[in-house]
């Protein structure tokens, strides 16, 4: 048996998992490539992304945030889905996939809550049960998405088990899927895990880059010079390049969560670390120490704590077509309040990474420079934590 | 020391078949509760009848595993075990017993990180028959089987419930030393119970004249061993009701220590 996608993105990516797992895989598969070939689930998906989650979402100009007058810069406004980030995009996808394979639950991992909350609002809306695993530790600090979860009718199963974060919570997701593959789908929240998540997750992320594209061309006549996102496992970076892969003139750049410095320990910027091996299923960057053993993450922004990144980041990084950059939890939390006070907009801790890179770009510019920056959501989720660490209580 | 020549599991399989018994083959994760202890729990598991061993390396994120040997996992890890401890404890035990053979069941960047040519080598080193990594499917073993044949170890793989007849064919054929047929969907616990009918599977990969099949996850009972001998197989493995024992005994060693050495002639017994 063998796959009917490619599996892996140069050395990167692949199905490591338990056996018991791979029919369950192939079984995905094939249901999303009929999918991609059926008109009617298309037009279902679309029209669900279009009357559903509001999509397209605006490309807007920033009016006073940017001072190099060289420099001109655009956020692509996945703050304004419905759910408050891009990850009802692929969600909606997925969810449409479950049915299709006449599954009935649901099974997700969540660090922040945010792909939980939009994996329970699509199981909401498509009459599908959800249970949500989300590390204990993640619990506490996002009680407000964990009423989310349940108010739309999702169960939250708190994961006691090792640090008691987004890491675990996945575990814990494939552990529960291979009891329960037959009714169960495991709706992965980001472009990482095993084949075929990475590239079911780009493929229905990719639309973001597409409307980039035929919206700066409309506004500026041209392509960008820089395309900037966050990555944390990869998802929102993977939507908004995938269109601009293969137009070489668009300079492609993912922003890891440095933490407290990338020297420290106290990050997520895996990467950086330049070290290789398998973790949740793929081949990739990850963080490990000198026998193997996963290394904990760290990030003020719980959507970036993933100690691991997606495999075709890890390949577009060696065959040099993007390049990675990191940004510490400060310039973060400055980059948040900044566009904060200069454009009324309030980003996610998550965006506020690739913000803050995009930033130091616009300054170092030289020449004329078009920026679009993956705004990937909005900062409700996050008023509360920065508050506090502004106060000095954190 | 090991004598490359050896195959310990045809031997093994051998000498079992003109007996009619089935193999026993406890599983413990190494280094679990200490160094020193685990040692000793292994010798004890030999000294009572275990045919084989499957041992384990702890390792901090154990997709493959439920409550009772992550928690084994992570005792070893706060015991600061490394996989070289792991190799002395193998190795301490080879040099009492000569032909049993040893299996290693762990996952995949462990192997990795000090690179796989790397990892099996040591592995021989130490008298290591055969090992089988928990995340590593047919589909993605074909650099490990390499190593494994350069070093002369049995390269494991997993025959799932839900596999296809053309799967359950590659995994026969491919499957060195023995095939490890899951005898339930799920990740490791004694919370239930063998319950697909693994008669029909083991019927099944019985009649490819592969490897002997082993059965394990859900095994718990010397009830669960006379009836997997029964099914077809040539033998069962018993993981979490082994590690339970460790767990539910941690501040009493020698009573730790008969329990297992009582478990073990009681699961010995059965597969006669
Ligand atoms: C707003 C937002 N952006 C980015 C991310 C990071 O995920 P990914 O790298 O998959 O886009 C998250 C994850 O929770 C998020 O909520």
């Amino acid at each position: 048996m063998s796959n009917k996608l490619e599996s892996k993105f140069g050395q990167y990516g692949g199905m490591y998992v338990p056996e018991l797992l791979i029919p369950a895989l192939d079984q995905l598969e094939q249901a999303f490539i009929d999918a991609q070939n059926d008109p009617e689930f298309q037009a279902e998906f679309i029209g669900l992304l279009k009357d559903y989650a509001g999509r397209p979402t605006p490309l807007t100009k920033v009016r006073n945030l940017v001072s190099n007058p060289l420099v001109t810069m655009y956020l692509k406004r996945e703050d304004l889905l419905h759910g408050g980030a891009h990850k009802t995009n692929q969600v909606l996808g997925q969810a449409l996939l479950t049915k299709r394979m006449g599954k009935t639950h649901v099974i997700a991992e969540t660090g922040a809550g945010q792909h939980g909350t939009a994996t329970a609002l699509a199981c909401a809306l498509l009459g599908l049960k959800a249970r949500i695993y989300m590390g204990a530790k993640d619990v506490e600090r996002q009680a407000p998405n964990v009423f989310r979860m349940r108010l739309m009718g999702a169960e939250v199963i708190p994961v006691d088990a090792g640090s008691g974060t987004l890491k675990d919570a996945v575990n814990e997701a494939l552990r529960d899927w291979s009891a329960s593959y037959e009714t169960a789908h495991y709706l992965l929240g980001t472009a990482a895990g095993p084949h075929p998540f990475p590239t079911i997750v780009r493929e229905f992320h990719r639309m973001i880059g597409e409307e980039v594209r035929e919206q700066i061309m409309q506004k500026e006549g041209r392509l960008p010079d820089s395309v900037v996102a966050c990555v944390g496992g990869g998802s929102n970076a993977i939507g908004i390049f995938a269109d601009f892969i293969d137009s070489p003139e668009v300079g492609l750049v993912g922003v890891e969560p440095a933490g407290k410095g990338i020297d420290t320990h106290m990050h997520g910027a895996a990467i950086a670390t330049g070290s290789s091996g398998i973790l949740h299923g793929a081949y990739s960057y990850i963080m490990q120490d000198k026998d193997g053993q996963i290394e904990e993450s760290y990030s003020v922004s719980a959507g970036l704590d993933y100690p691991a990144v997606g495999p075709q980041h890890a390949h577009l990084n060696d065959i040099g077509r993007a390049t990675y950059s990191s940004v510490t939890d400060d310039e973060a939390l400055e980059a948040f309040q900044l566009l904060a006070k200069k454009e009324g907009i309030i980003p996610a801790l998550e965006s506020s990474h690739a913000l803050a890179h995009a930033l130091k770009m616009a300054e170092a510019a030289d020449k004329e420079t078009l920026i679009v920056v993956n705004l990937s959501g909005r900062g409700d989720k996050d008023i509360d934590h920065v508050q506090k660490i502004l106060k000095g209580d954190n | 020391m090991q004598t490359s020549s050896t195959d310990r599991y045809a031997q093994l399989f051998d000498d079992l078949k003109t007996k009619q018994q089935g193999a026993f083959v406890p599983f413990v994760m190494l280094g679990d509760p200490d160094k020193q202890t685990s040692i000793e729990i292994i010798l004890t598991l030999v000294e009572n009848g275990a045919d084989a061993l499957e041992l384990g390396f702890p390792f901090s994120d154990p997709i493959a595993d439920g409550p009772t040997i992550q928690k084994a996992a992570i005792r070893a890890l706060d015991q600061g075990i490394r996989p070289d401890d792991c190799f002395e404890i193998i190795a301490a035990v080879r040099e009492k017993h000569a032909d049993i053979p040893i299996g290693l069941l762990l996952y995949s960047n462990l192997v990795m990180k000090p690179g796989i040519e790397a990892f099996y080598a040591k592995a021989a080193q130490v008298g290591v028959d055969s090992i089988l990594l928990a995340d590593v499917p047919l589909r993605e073993s074909a650099p490990f089987r390499d190593a494994a044949v350069k070093y002369n170890i049995k390269q494991i793989l997993i025959a799932p419930p839900n596999a296809s007849d053309d799967a359950l064919a590659d995994i026969a054929a491919a499957s060195d030393g023995y095939i490890y047929l899951l005898g339930r969907a799920g990740v490791t616990g004694t919370e239930s119970t063998a319950t697909t009918p693994v008669a029909e599977l083991a019927a099944k990969l019985n009649q490819h004249k592969g490897a002997p099949a082993v059965i394990g996850f859900g095994i718990s009972k010397p009830e669960h061993v006379s009836a997997a001998i029964k099914a077809g197989a040539a033998g069962a493995i018993a993981g979490s009701a082994t590690v339970n024992l460790i767990h539910d005994n941690l501040g009493d060693k020698q009573l730790m220590l008969q329990k297992l050495a009582d478990f073990t002639q009681a699961m010995k017994a059965a597969t006669l």
